[in-house]
């Protein structure tokens, strides 16, 4: 440096001279190494994977996703047969993994957000239960959770057999799964979806409106209450506007199982509860923190303006407490997605459980597994930007 | 006690379960929830059980069959590990668990126990594997049980810290190539459920191997964990080296120390202090996802009470054998829950 700022006036500044250790040039050395390094183990990966698949004869490629699978699938939300390819028992797979990680977040956020409020409880009891329940279910590994789960659910000493089960306003609860009465198609019952689609919608479109008007009048709406009832009496309308169905598809004993009405296996039931709970635990936690982390000025300060508890809490808390529990709670949704794939140990045919059956039966382990690790990358990467452009939207409402 | 001394019980039952009408509805259902509860759990797990290894007894019993447990409990803890040789791993379980100890103390860090960890794992390794000092040696595919998920569990983290270090550098570093081979490894391994890594393990790793060479599945899923548990981990590193003001990083500049004795000695002291409540989290939730190697057919303790419970007689007492294990895993990880949290509170007290 010095030879730099002494220089005598007139003369060009001389370029440093430009040595190893320079920090450029260590830089570029360094990174260059370990590239070569990256690459020549992927080149050196590869070669021997050509080498060991010609040994095997596995053929690579996605070309038996075309083939007829020749393996029946317990539960699919679409048809789906032996007959049918390997690659749409793998959309068959994905989507269970969808219902089940789908209702598992739907269930896991409720009761999360009354495991949450109850541990902050000022009732000592539960308190108490509440944060037993957390601490207990944290500290257990979900997979034994499933399989707990599932081994009650089978265990005949737990739940009867279809042969002895006691019906319950129509339904059973068996080790062989669940089985209620379903309605027997009919339009009204299609009419009264439609009114619930309407429903929530009109809800929507009064709650903006309510909301605009207050910002600009300062008039209150009862949004929340117009809002529900919208919600509740239009489907019951245009089910009864449309004949009023009431036809039900009973289950019933035939020979020696159930049949008729709707069923969810134990699998399923299994996998739901174990995701659930435990997921339900952590979100609790995420909830009770989110809850503790909004200033007590805040509340305080709002109960000297007068406005009312409920109000405090909708207007005050929740706003301030959600910016602290969005973003955990997108990972606990994503990590109760991913746990998903714990199906595979008790038979719920999930993306993995599906995918892990083709390559058992085909061999070829990379593209099963390749499929595996793109269908929840991508559900991974969206998520994470979902989440961005949340944070992005906070900071805005912030400043 | 002294609190008791001053209010009387029953302002504080009023205080804490009645103080509102809610609150009191609240208190009955939950006392009546329980009174219903409680009872019959009692029954089942104590008054109708059967605790004597009779499979007679169990069938007709109402109640809980820990018959099952005393009858498979060496099963349970150590796997198919030779029966007569399980003193081993026993030895081996206590002297981990009793390394662990020191190491949860602070005022116990220091090179020792560096060295102490070192000589450890290699008795560790003479006493499960034998095949010297007449010992007879046992192939890692039968060891198994509670020494597996330890094992598992304790190599994973030792190993996988500083590689977990080395990625969150990585992050953070002004090299672009370097910064992006480790986004790419750190969001690629947290993106895909931890079962997919496994299969590559178990799967995949073969293939990449060259001909000849074969690394046996217990090292494969070892390799699996540490990656795994290195991308979460180099997370949380970030986070504590998020948290260092930008003066720290500027007056070891000022200073012309090199970037290894910047990070070294300025950086990652006060960078990793921070990080210790979080790192423990991580190591619980690691801990417990070591149960997953049941699905690649490993026999720790949940694939070792899987096992237990494939004896005819036995079968329908897998969920006491569940109980059982669940307890377990429930000790190790709420003792590491309760020192992450008193470290935090030390860290505090220190800081303050």
């Amino acid at each position: 440096m010095t030879d730099l700022t002494l220089r005598t006036p007139g003369t060009k500044p001389k370029r440093a001279r430009r040595g190893f250790y320079d920090r450029d040039v260590q830089a570029i050395f360094w990174q260059v190494v370990v590239l070569a390094l990256v690459i020549g183990l992927g080149a050196y990966l590869v070669r021997n994977t050509m080498i060991n698949l010609e040994t095997r004869h596995i053929h690579t490629g996605y070309g038996y996703l075309g083939r007829e699978s020749g393996f029946d699938i317990g539960e699919s939300l679409i048809p789906y047969s032996a007959a049918n390819t390997y690659g749409r028992a793998l959309l068959v797979g994905f989507l269970n993994t969808l219902h089940v990680a789908v209702i598992g977040v739907a269930l896991a956020t409720i009761l999360g957000v009354f495991v949450g409020i109850g541990s902050l409880s000022k009732n000592w009891l539960l308190a108490k239960i509440t944060a037993g329940y957390i601490h207990f279910l944290r500290n257990v590994p979900v997979l034994l959770q499933i399989i707990l789960w599932y081994s009650l659910i089978i265990n005949e000493r737990f739940l009867p057999g279809p042969r002895q089960a006691e019906p319950f306003f129509g339904m059973y609860l068996t080790q062989r799964g669940f089985y209620f009465p379903v309605p027997v198609a009919h339009q009204g019952w299609f009419a009264g979806l439609v009114g619930l689609a309407v429903g929530v919608l009109a809800a929507w479109a009064v709650g903006r409106w309510a909301k605009r008007r207050q910002e600009l009048t300062g008039v209150p709406f009862p949004a929340f209450w117009t809002g529900a009832f919208l919600i509740v009496a239009l489907p019951v309308l245009a089910w009864a506007a449309f004949g009023a169905p009431t036809d039900l598809h009973m289950p019933q004993l035939m020979g020696f199982n159930i049949g008729g009405g709707g069923r969810i296996t134990p699998e399923f039931v299994a996998v739901l509860f174990g995701l659930t709970v435990y997921t339900s635990a952590f979100i609790g936690e995420i909830v009770r923190a989110g809850i503790l982390s909004v200033p007590k000025g805040q509340i305080e300060a709002a109960r000297a303006l007068g406005l009312r508890e409920g109000v405090i809490l909708r207007k005050i808390t929740l706003p301030q407490a959600l910016r602290v529990i969005i973003p955990p709670l997108t990972s606990q949704y994503l990590n109760l997605t991913k746990n998903s794939s714990l199906s595979v140990a008790i038979g719920y045919p999930d993306l993995v459980n599906v995918a892990n059956t083709e390559i058992n039966q085909t061999g070829q382990a990379i593209e099963g597994i390749s499929i595996i690790m793109i269908v929840y990358l991508s559900i991974s990467l969206a998520t994470a930007a979902l989440m961005n452009w949340y944070n992005k939207k906070k900071q805005l409402v912030e400043r | 006690m002294r609190a008791a001394s001053r209010i009387s019980p029953i302002d504080w039952v009023r205080a804490n379960l009645f103080n509102s009408w809610l609150n009191g509805a609240l208190t009955v259902v939950l006392v009546a929830f329980l009174a219903w509860l409680l009872p019959k759990l009692y029954a089942w797990a104590v008054t109708d059980a059967v605790f004597a290894p009779d499979s007679n007894a169990c069938r007709t019993a109402d109640g809980a069959c820990w018959g099952f447990l005393v009858e498979k409990l060496r099963l349970i803890m150590f796997g198919t590990y030779p029966y007569t040789e399980q003193w081993r791993p026993l030895a081996t379980v206590i002297l981990l668990l009793t390394l662990i100890g020191f190491t949860m103390n602070p005022r116990l860090w220091s090179r020792w126990l560096w060295i102490s960890w070192l000589v450890g794992v290699l008795v560790m390794w003479i006493l499960m594997n034998g095949g010297v000092f007449g010992l007879p040696e046992v192939e890692t595919d039968r060891w198994g049980g509670l020494p597996l998920t330890l094992i598992l569990a304790v190599n994973g983290i030792v190993f996988s810290f500083p590689l977990a270090i080395l990625l969150a550098l990585g992050r953070r570093s002004d090299m672009p190539a370097i910064k992006a081979i480790c986004i790419a490894f750190i969001e690629l391994v947290r993106g895909v459920p931890l079962i997919t890594v496994l299969f590559m393990a178990s799967l995949m790793i073969p293939l990449f191997l060259p001909e000849g060479i074969t690394i046996d599945k217990l090292l494969r899923a070892q390799i699996a964990f540490i990656l795994f548990a290195a991308a979460y981990e180099a997370e949380v590193v970030r986070g504590g080296l998020q948290a260092i003001p930008k003066g720290q990083f500027e007056a070891a500049d000022a200073l012309g120390l090199s970037y290894w004795q910047k990070t070294g000695f300025i950086i990652l002291p006060q960078a990793l202090r921070v990080v210790i409540p979080p790192m423990v989290n991580t190591f619980i939730g690691f801990f417990k996802d070591t149960s997953l190697v049941i699905i690649i057919g490993m026999f720790d303790l949940l694939g070792a009470t899987r096992l237990a419970s494939s004896d005819p007689v036995w079968r329908p007492y897998y969920v006491e054998g569940l109980v059982f294990v669940a307890l377990i895993y429930f000790a190790f990880c709420f003792t590491m829950a309760e020192y992450s949290r008193w470290v935090e509170r030390r860290l505090n007290t220190a800081t303050r």
